[in-house]
């Protein structure tokens, strides 16, 4: 295998992909996919979200599912990073705190794949800080 | 933070918070000099005298979730540590520009890290935001943007495993063959 330097490269393996690729159903249709976001601010970054958010890139395409992977900024929960926001089709987003590879393939498998809740979830409270 | 990936992805989650199309990265490693540069431009809101004065300050933030603001402070006092200097421009409504120098050789100055990873996971996430990369050392230079990636790539997902390996390997390649 030639080691991929241009984009000519690129492009090569793109239209070896390209006709290799079925029609997914669900590629047009964002609200029934799922949405992953990854908090990806200095606390995230520091404990690791990175490694984090390249895992469930992966595991996604391995396990052909449906969904897409961002970053997001911080969302408060600094202590509990790497922290990761689920969005299921119709429900309502859920942070899962404290997510490691272990943690990720947990909500992958459990909370994405079949809909069952699991621990480690973070509940939404409607106070600030300073209340 | 550990590598100057990791402050890299860290000071572009704040070009695009605000509101940066576009965001321009060069690293320099001169080895000859025994300097590392590290400059990120964008062209978000910026920041007007009053912020930008108080940027650096790890206890101040424009963020309502927290009240801390490292990133900036961690890279300054990275710089620094490394016998180096820290700079930070800014204008509202243009943009900001950060720059920080390292020594080269000094003991505390971050190493590169997987930057390949930083940029990919950044143009994954940001489908409208330009990002140019470019890498000068005494061997050579690489540089490229995101929209000729997306160009390249068109009618593939980015996630798809063989064009996400593709446009990582490219990445890395270029880089470690200038190293």
């Amino acid at each position: 295998m030639s080691k991929i330097t241009s984009l000519a490269d690129l492009k090569r393996i793109k239209d070896e992909v390209q006709s290799k690729l079925k029609l997914r159903e669900n590629s047009d249709n964002p609200e029934r996919l799922v949405q992953v976001k990854v908090g990806m601010a200095t606390c995230g970054i520091a404990s690791g979200a990175k490694e984090i958010m390249k895992y469930f890139v992966e595991e996604f395409e391995q396990q052909a599912v449906d969904a897409v992977v961002t970053q997001t900024g911080c969302m408060g929960y600094c202590y509990a990073e790497p922290t990761v926001e689920v969005i299921l089709p119709d429900k309502e987003p859920v942070v899962f705190g404290f997510v490691n590879k272990h943690k990720a393939e947990e909500i992958i498998d459990t909370y994405i794949k079949k809909g069952e809740l699991i621990d480690g979830i973070i509940p939404i409270t409607f106070k600030t800080i300073d209340e | 933070m550990k590598t100057i990936s990791d402050h890299v992805l860290d000071i572009i989650q704040n070009s695009i918070r605000a509101n940066a199309t576009l965001i321009e990265i060069i690293a320099e490693e001169d080895k000859k000099n025994d300097i590392c540069v590290l400059k990120i431009t964008d062209n978000g809101c910026g920041m007007n005298k009053e912020v930008l004065a108080q940027a650096t300050n790890p206890f101040f933030t424009t963020r309502k979730t927290r009240k801390v603001g490292l990133g900036l402070s961690l890279l300054k006092q990275n710089a620094e540590m490394s016998n180096g200097k820290f700079s930070l421009l800014s204008e509202v409504n243009k943009g900001t520009a950060v720059e920080a120098r390292f020594q080269y050789s000094n003991v505390d100055r971050p190493e590169l890290g997987d930057i390949w990873n930083t940029l990919y996971l950044t143009m994954l996430g940001n489908e409208n935001l330009e990002l140019k990369y470019e890498h000068r050392t005494n061997k050579g230079s690489f540089k490229f943007s995101s929209t000729e990636i997306r160009n390249t790539i068109e009618g593939v997902s980015m996630q798809q495993t063989d064009v996400r390996e593709a446009i990582i390997d490219l990445i890395k390649n270029n880089i470690t063959d200038i190293q």
